[in-house]
């Protein structure tokens, strides 16, 4: 009987194998997780995008939970996405702080002046070394922080105002995050 | 550079609409040259064994020796500045675990999670071993002359199939 | 033009053909009617035929530039020489399965024709299942991957071209290789499933299968060193294997089926392991299925794989249920479970053959696992990569075991070998082996442990086959004796010896490499190992489709003696803007010399160049042309061409027995 048995196993095997696509299928495979998930922002010194005299380091943004929006000139999804951004920070109160990442300062001013400036401030990664310790890996990309400054969450690709309400609000809005 | 930069950019996005058909291979695939200088042969025989065991996040599937997606040339950029500042290979795949998590590693680390990775090839051929020698010792038991192993129906079916091979003769 | 209908048309009757093919048949075997059993054969030419005309029609709308065809507006375009518009038909996810469907019918007509020998239900049954098969892949295609629909509004004036990646003759030729192979394991699979439906699995099935299963083989041997041919030249990295997903996904079912092709030896040959070898042929092409699936659902990331469409992975993964869930539970409730009265011992060349069987599946598994691994782990939240230095480790102890067995094996006789014999063979392979195996090393360069180990394995191999061979020759000395084996010995000895020359080739090349990335302009010459690369001037040209940057180098040696010319180039595809690097390459039995051309650096005509040389990296594809090629010998042996008076072999037969030889993996 035991032989019997054991003719089953490929059988059994590939149920398993199929169960995990039938799972799997439609997942996007080439969305990363956040590495530093729960971690503290990683630490940084970075110029002001509209003023290279003014410094800024990861203390200066603590207090209020905000997005982290990596964002460039060279990017046409940035693009795309930046009347919702503008509209989160206008009609929403939304704190969205800007990484101009891997940009030319000229160039990313202009683009604030002729679209809209919905970022609190905006943090100038000329060399992408802030974004390269974030893991930011293409553009854009959107991070939530806490008040503490953890990282909660990243968004790849395109905010929407569905990836906004369902996804981002709750967790800026969460337990750790207080009002807006 | 800029142009390129857009193009591919631009090419991705039309790759999550799903817009293009056949292969996805075409976003610019060409050979990702640059050209370090190392202080020693061993730092640069080593920029080469890392980066290619090192993943690029962006692309579909290439070590970053491979490819020249922007991200990936910034890692290169990377390795190379921390071999010259002496950092040993581990410290190095460490600083990129750090940032992009383990999906990084082309050689995936050894814990409980991998474990099954590791070790089951050893384990199959462990038991393809063992079956082996049950096979074996069947083998010896059934010569002894009168066989109980087989029940009726078996037998039955046997003897069906040696008849079979009979009659062909 | 109603050319794209009437393919279309063609198509749907080929569709309906086949519906009737994989029913009637079968159930004609079922109920012993003879009538309905012989409509196989007519189904199976009419099949063909409708698939025929789908494709010509589909071809011919490439040809005449029908943008109407949204198909061919997104793989085509004008600008294309028409060999390549011809080459564009399987050049995406619609028109490549329609030539998985073209071939698929045409091994179902080689099977239908060639099978005059056999008893009227195995045939009935085999065409029936090979039918079940083909509707699924036809209404795979009518249902979710149609070529021939058309862009009714918006038709585009000219079409967005064809990759240009593969807008070359190494990957005209490739897809249609790897599909005769993967699609030829359906006929193994047939029988297997034939036989386990009439419940006659004996040695008479083996030998129907084995000359199919071997073509096959061969098919899918040339198919992959095609690909890894391409791959080294046309992607401009030097590298020939990335174990890339879509790789392993024809590694796969090329380990399974070399380990078929050998459990079949001994199943017509001793009457053992009829169980394992139907598993074997279940296991061979159902990985052919899943590859289809890995590359077409999106499932995995690749380099090379179709746009992901998970609808389309839906389908395929119904299209396993049916075919791997349907067999393999055939298989567990009707496969053999009584044990052959067949003995043989330990140290009999059966043992060693279902060592090296055992040694290969658990290859193939590994593979499997590795590949699928990054997905399970995604499913428990963790994302991990498996690549390169994972596969290169574990194959660095499976190949070493699979050749040590086989070296054992080729030394060792059918049933029982003396134990004198293989005291006395074994260490004379390893006597001369040892030498070797740091003496080449040593002349190549660095004496490091995987160029030790590779070199004693090609060696071991080599003797064990010479051996082999003089054992074989008797006393009729080397050349009569050789002339008087059979052609399906001289195949087993030119596989084995193709797998030497693999082996010395990948050692040899991934331990002997030199590349170095260089900033060059017209006038700097570089030296890298024995040679002299100078780079003499760029060029600016216009190709009938891209505009391209092509360097002029000469290389000498160091001694001043000019060797050649090599002409990278860098190029820009105007209608898709994509970016493609052509190699320089020199190519050389004992050496290539590779240059690729990287990025322009800032400055007049600076450039970033990656110099190779690469030592013995053509024994790789030439040996999987030996493989394939002692496939192909093995085919050709007399006893397959004159089949009817042919009596089935008996279960048993005497080692010495020469009349009977045969494939890779046995003498008698």
């Amino acid at each position: 009987m035991m032989r019997r048995l054991v003719l089953f196993v490929p059988l059994v095997l590939f149920a398993v194998m199929a169960l995990l696509f039938k799972v799997m299928i439609g997942h996007d495979p080439t969305e990363l997780d956040l590495a530093r998930k729960g971690q503290a922002l990683p630490d940084f010194t970075l110029t002001d995008l509209q003023n290279p005299e003014q410094r800024w380091t990861q203390a200066d943004l603590l207090g209020k939970p905000y997005l982290l929006n990596v964002w460039a000139t060279w990017c046409p999804s940035c693009r795309a996405e930046h009347p919702v951004l503008v509209d989160l920070a206008q009609r929403e109160g939304v704190r969205i702080v800007g990484l101009n990442y891997k940009d030319d300062r000229a160039a990313a001013q202009q683009w604030l002046v002729k679209l809209g400036d919905p970022y609190a401030l905006t943090l100038f990664d000329e060399e992408g070394r802030f974004g390269l310790d974030l893991g930011v890996y293409g553009a854009p990309e959107t991070y939530v922080v806490d008040a503490q400054g953890t990282l909660l969450y990243r968004h790849v690709g395109v905010v929407t105002q569905d990836v906004w309400r369902n996804t981002l609000a709750p967790l800026l809005n969460g337990p750790a995050g207080g009002s807006q | 550079m800029m142009a390129a930069w857009l193009m591919r950019a631009a090419a991705m996005q039309l790759m999550r609409v799903g817009l293009i058909l056949g292969f996805t291979l075409a976003l610019s695939v060409h050979a990702a040259v640059e050209v370090y200088d190392f202080t020693s042969d061993e730092g640069y025989a080593r920029y080469q064994s890392l980066t290619y065991e090192l993943r690029c996040p962006k692309c579909q599937n290439q070590n970053i020796a491979d490819s020249n997606a922007d991200i990936a040339k910034d890692l290169r950029r990377e390795v190379h500045r921390l071999i010259e500042e002496g950092q040993s290979d581990d410290q190095i795949v460490d600083y990129m675990v750090t940032r992009y998590g383990d999906f990084v590693r082309y050689k995936p680390p050894f814990n409980t999670a991998t474990l099954i990775l590791w070790v089951g090839p050893a384990v199959l051929a462990l038991c393809g071993v063992g079956g082996l020698f049950w096979l074996g010792r069947r083998r010896r038991q059934r010569q002894i002359p009168n066989e109980t192993s087989l029940s009726q129906d078996e037998q039955a079916r046997l003897d069906d199939l040696l008849s079979d091979h009979e009659s062909k003769k | 033009m109603i050319l794209p209908e009437l393919g279309h048309w063609a198509l749907i009757l080929a569709f309906g053909i086949a519906i009737l093919l994989a029913t009637v048949p079968l159930i004609g075997a079922w109920l012993g009617d003879r009538l309905w059993m012989g409509v196989a054969r007519p189904f199976a030419v009419a099949q063909m035929l409708m698939i025929s005309a789908a494709f010509a029609a589909l071809s011919l709308s490439f040809l005449t530039d029908d943008f109407s065809v949204k198909y061919v507006a997104g793989n085509s375009n004008t600008l294309l020489p028409w060999y390549y518009k011809l080459s564009a038909v399987w050049g995406g996810h619609e028109g490549s399965l329609l030539l998985w469907a073209l071939i698929l019918s045409g091994w179902t007509l080689a099977v239908a024709l060639l099978s005059r020998s056999l008893p009227e239900e195995m045939v009935a049954r085999v065409l029936g299942v090979m039918g079940i098969v083909n509707v699924g892949f036809l209404s795979f295609i009518l249902f979710t991957s149609n070529p021939f629909l058309r862009l009714l509004t918006n038709t585009p004036t000219d079409g967005g071209d064809l990759n240009p990646l593969l807008q070359d003759i190494g990957l005209i030729m490739h897809p249609p290789l790897l599909y005769m192979g993967y699609v030829g394991f359906s006929v193994a699979f047939a029988f297997a499933i034939a036989a386990l439906l009439g419940g006659q699995l004996d040695a008479a099935w083996a030998r129907w299968s084995r000359p199919w299963t071997t073509v096959a083989w061969a098919f899918l041997t040339v198919g992959i060193a095609l690909g890894s041919w391409w791959a080294y030249y046309e992607l401009g990295w030097g590298g020939w294997w990335f174990w890339d997903p879509v790789e392993n996904a024809s590694l796969m079912p090329w380990l399974a089926g070399t380990a078929l092709m050998h459990s079949l030896a001994v199943t017509e040959k001793r009457g053992l392991f009829k169980s394992w070898t139907v598993l074997l042929a279940i296991f061979a092409f159902s990985l052919s299925l899943l590859g289809t699936f890995l590359v077409r659902s999106g499932i995995l990331t690749s380099v090379h794989a179709f746009a992901a469409d998970p609808a389309r992975g839906e389908f395929v993964l119904m299209l396993l249920l049916i075919t791997i869930g349907g067999s393999l539970t055939l298989y567990a409730l009707r496969a053999p479970a009584v044990k052959s009265r067949i003995s043989f011992s330990e140290r009999s060349r059966e043992t060693f053959m279902l060592v090296n069987n055992i040694i290969l599946v658990v290859a193939t598994l590994t593979v499997l696992g590795g590949t699928l691994f990054p997905l399970a782990a995604e499913y428990f939240g963790k994302e991990v990569s498996v690549g390169a230095p994972y596969f290169n480790l574990m194959f660095m102890v499976l190949a070493p075991a699979l050749v040590i067995f086989l070296g054992v094996g080729l030394s060792s006789q059918w049933k029982d070998t003396r134990p004198g014999v293989l005291l006395k063979q074994v260490p004379l392979l390893a006597v001369v082996s040892v030498p070797v195996a740091f003496v080449i090393p040593l002349w190549m360069g660095e004496l490091t442990f995987s160029a030790v180990l590779g070199m004693f394995l090609a060696s071991w191999l080599i003797m064990a086959t010479v051996r082999d061979v003089q054992h074989k020759c008797g006393s009729r000395g080397w050349r009569v004796g050789w002339l008087k084996t059979t052609r399906s010995f001289k195949g087993m000895v030119l596989g084995h010896l193709g797998l030497a020359v693999l082996i010395i080739g990948a050692t040899l090349v991934s331990n002997y490499t030199v590349e170095k990335d260089v900033r060059m302009t017209p006038g700097d010459a570089h030296t890298l190992g024995d040679w002299v690369f100078r780079f003499d001037k760029m060029d600016h040209l216009q190709g009938p489709n891209y505009l391209s940057d092509q360097g002029h180098f000469t290389v000498e040696t160091t001694e001043g003696k000019v060797v050649g010319q090599l002409h990278p180039e860098k190029r820009r595809y105007v209608v898709s803007g994509n970016m493609m690097t052509e190699a320089g390459i020199m190519a050389g039995l004992w050496r290539d010399l590779y240059i690729s051309l990287g990025e322009k650096l800032p400055g007049d005509e600076v450039w970033a160049v990656r110099l190779h040389v690469k030592p013995f990296v053509r024994w790789l594809w030439l040996g999987g042309l030996l493989m394939a090629l002692g496939g192909t010998l093995a085919v050709m042996d007399k006893r397959y061409r004159f089949r009817r008076s042919k009596p089935a072999p008996q279960p048993e037969v005497s080692s010495s027995d020469a009349s009977s030889a045969a494939l890779p993996g046995e003498t008698s």
